[in-house]
């Protein structure tokens, strides 16, 4: 593939603009229903951005760790605290230090990581989940001193204006989102992701080749980290429209690990493919118990089969193609180039014959 | 002095006790680990399950409690079957990270599967074991200890010896342990590798029920079972994977530092630094000696 325009090929041109048309032009003109805005577009973009933060450590650097929701929580609790106490940032910059002080708790807690791998990690990555949520729950601090759990979000104001509708919040998410699944693609193609990718495979090899462990490492953990504060401001902001602790639970953390094995490790469109089919799964499920169903089915038994059903492909995807959903899209991309181009060639050949 | 020296012991000894349910939930992960060095992350799932079952067998069908237990016990052996022909033997040469996720996704398939049979709400478990002082004790030492602690720390440690005797000294153990060394060389001296892992994943089953049970009498059979289990990790860290010793010593540090700090440490924070303070010290740990106290060094070939 030969670079046309930077570093990029002209595949990955025609890919960003398809998407940039179809998600600045084309959803908002369809869409009109709110519906679609809060509670499916809003949190995917969201949630793939936390996504990719779990991507750039597991997926690229091969480190195994649980704790994206503890970093959202850190982000989104810097968001409110900064927009409440230093007003002259503005949202963007708030935004921006919000994902540096998730960034910090990243360096922090991925620490451990020199030493240690594999479930150990896990555990330690754990500890950074369970201690950043009672921080935030028992310093009233962080609250702003309010008693009764659930904070109301600041509504959101760039350069003066306010972005508070459904569409102009997407807007907001679509931009952030874009902007950083760049940064994100750039740094996995880039010498920065050759090194992630180089201690994901074998960090002993790559230390004797002059990779530093250290720096990989901790570089990956902030980044990750970043990228999961960056989506726990949005997601707050955005999506849920207040600050609770509880919002950012294990479960949530649990979540977007199934979001980046399902979707496929060590990709970056994995990330919004996994996303969009943990988000949209139980919708569908739902969809099908109340019109199917009329209802017969209790609403706790349709998310318990919901869970079965996340368990049960997490095993078949390990089993048959631990490469998740971004590889099966691969593959049927191949498929279907290769049918065409042999229909072409069957075409040409029947042509020729006839002449 | 002598009152605050009482209520020290009184706090040391309820947490070392609280501590060997912890160790309770660690065995399971260590015999699975001990046999087939699989990190099973669902036996939390598998606590949750099994009480679960046994509960939905003598609450909502009216069996008499033995019959409960051996039925919930059997259907561990099932789901032991069933988890080493449907996840493991395809897995078999699979990494172990490969591994480690899919039990993750075990773990979800059970908890949902729990819940969709027996219902989402929380279960009362009467063991006819109070979780009150024990008259006696509370007279005599002026400790205030539950029976249901005491109960917890003899189960522990009898499952914990006869456990430890088989490893040791049967040759059903010295099997276990080829295994975990180095599977393929065991196979091919003929030792029956499907006939050893369903052992253990059985094993580990009833050993999840008999902690269930002990957690379940405790704080009622709910979800919330499974983020408990999770404590269970700190522990196996503090203790090492494979050391069934070391599952309760470590079990007990925890359980005992975490009650230490939550009574002199907590109130200055507002308390419940029970939630983190485990994983906290699994991190020392990890720095300091990453094996754990009793784990076997871990050497790493390039």
């Amino acid at each position: 593939m030969k670079p046309v325009f930077m570093t990029y090929t002209r595949k990955d041109l025609i890919n960003l603009t398809v998407c940039m048309v179809l998600s600045v032009l084309i959803i908002p003109t369809f869409i009109k229903t709110e519906y679609w805005y809060t509670s499916i577009l809003i949190p995917w973009l969201c949630l793939a951005l936390a996504t990719i933060g779990q991507q750039i450590v597991m997926g690229y650097t091969g480190q195994l760790a649980l704790g994206a929701a503890g970093f959202m929580a850190a982000g989104a609790f810097a968001m409110f605290n900064l927009i409440l106490r230093v007003p002259d940032l503005g949202f963007v910059g708030s935004l921006i230090v919000s994902g540096l002080i998730a960034a910090a708790f990243g360096i922090l807690f991925g620490l451990p990581s020199l030493k240690v791998r594999g479930i150990y990690l896990m555990v330690a990555t754990l500890a950074s989940q369970f201690f950043i949520i009672w921080m935030i729950d028992k310093f009233g601090w962080f609250k702003n001193y309010d008693s009764s759990g659930i904070i109301t979000a600041q509504d959101i104001v760039i350069l003066g204006k306010p972005f508070t509708t459904p569409l102009a919040m997407y807007f907001v998410c679509l931009a952030v989102t874009t902007i950083l699944t760049l940064l994100a693609m750039n740094m996995a193609r880039g010498s920065t992701g050759r090194n992630w990718m180089a201690v994901r495979d074998m960090d002993i090899a790559a230390e004797s080749m002059g990779v530093s462990l250290l720096r990989t490492k901790v570089q990956a953990f902030a980044i990750s980290a970043f990228y999961c504060g960056v989506a726990g401001a949005l997601f707050a902001f955005c999506y849920l429209k207040s600050l609770e602790p509880v919002a950012f639970d294990i479960k949530l953390s649990f979540k977007i690990l199934f979001m980046c094995i399902l979707g496929g490790l060590g990709t970056i469109n994995g990330a919004f493919i996994g996303a969009a089919f943990i988000l949209l799964f139980p919708v569908l499920l739902n969809a099908i118990g109340n019109n199917v169903f009329h209802g017969a089915i209790d609403a706790t038994i349709i998310s318990s089969i919901e869970q079965v059903i996340f368990g049960l492909l997490m095993i078949v995807f390990m089993i048959y193609e631990p490469l998740g959903m971004a590889k099966l899209w691969e593959n049927l991309k191949q498929i279907i180039k290769l049918k065409l181009s042999s229909s072409r060639i069957k075409g040409a050949k029947s042509s020729a014959l006839n002449k | 002095m002598a009152n605050e020296l009482l209520f020290f012991m009184e706090v040391l000894v309820g947490g070392l006790l609280a501590g060997t349910m912890y160790s309770l939930v660690a065995l399971g992960f260590v015999l699975i680990f001990k046999a087939s060095a699989t990190f099973n992350f669902s036996q939390g799932a598998m606590v949750f399950f099994s009480v679960l079952a046994f509960c939905g067998f003598m609450q909502d069908f009216n069996i008499p409690f033995v019959l409960a237990f051996i039925l919930a016990a059997f259907l561990m052996v099932v789901v032991g079957l069933c988890t080493e022909r449907l996840v493991l033997r395809p897995l078999m040469n699979a990494s172990e990270d490969t591994v480690l996720m899919a039990t993750i996704g075990l773990g979800y398939v059970l908890e949902g599967l729990a819940q969709a049979a027996w219902g989402v709400e929380v279960r009362r478990l009467d063991l006819g074991i109070g979780d009150f002082p024990v008259p006696w004790i509370a007279d005599n030492l002026k400790l205030f200890i539950s029976a249901l602690d005491i109960t917890a720390g003899l189960v522990a440690a009898i499952m914990i010896i006869g456990l430890f005797l088989l490893f040791k000294y049967t040759k059903i153990g010295l099997g276990l342990r080829a295994v975990a060394d180095d599977a393929g060389a065991a196979s091919s001296i003929g030792i029956p590798l499907k006939h050893i892992m369903l052992l253990v994943w059985s094993a580990a089953g009833v050993v999840a029920l008999v902690a269930g049970c002990m957690w379940g009498a405790r704080a009622g059979v709910q979800f919330a079972l499974v983020d408990l289990a999770l404590k269970a990790l700190p522990v196996l860290i503090i203790g090492g994977f494979s050391s069934i010793p070391g599952a309760i010593i470590g079990g007990l540090i925890i359980g005992a530092v975490e009650k230490i700090l939550e009574v002199y440490i907590g109130p200055f924070f507002g308390g419940a630094i029970e939630g983190w303070a485990p994983y906290v010290l699994a991190i020392f740990f990890l720095l300091y000696r990453p094996e754990g106290l009793f784990g076997e060094k871990i050497i790493r070939r390039v």
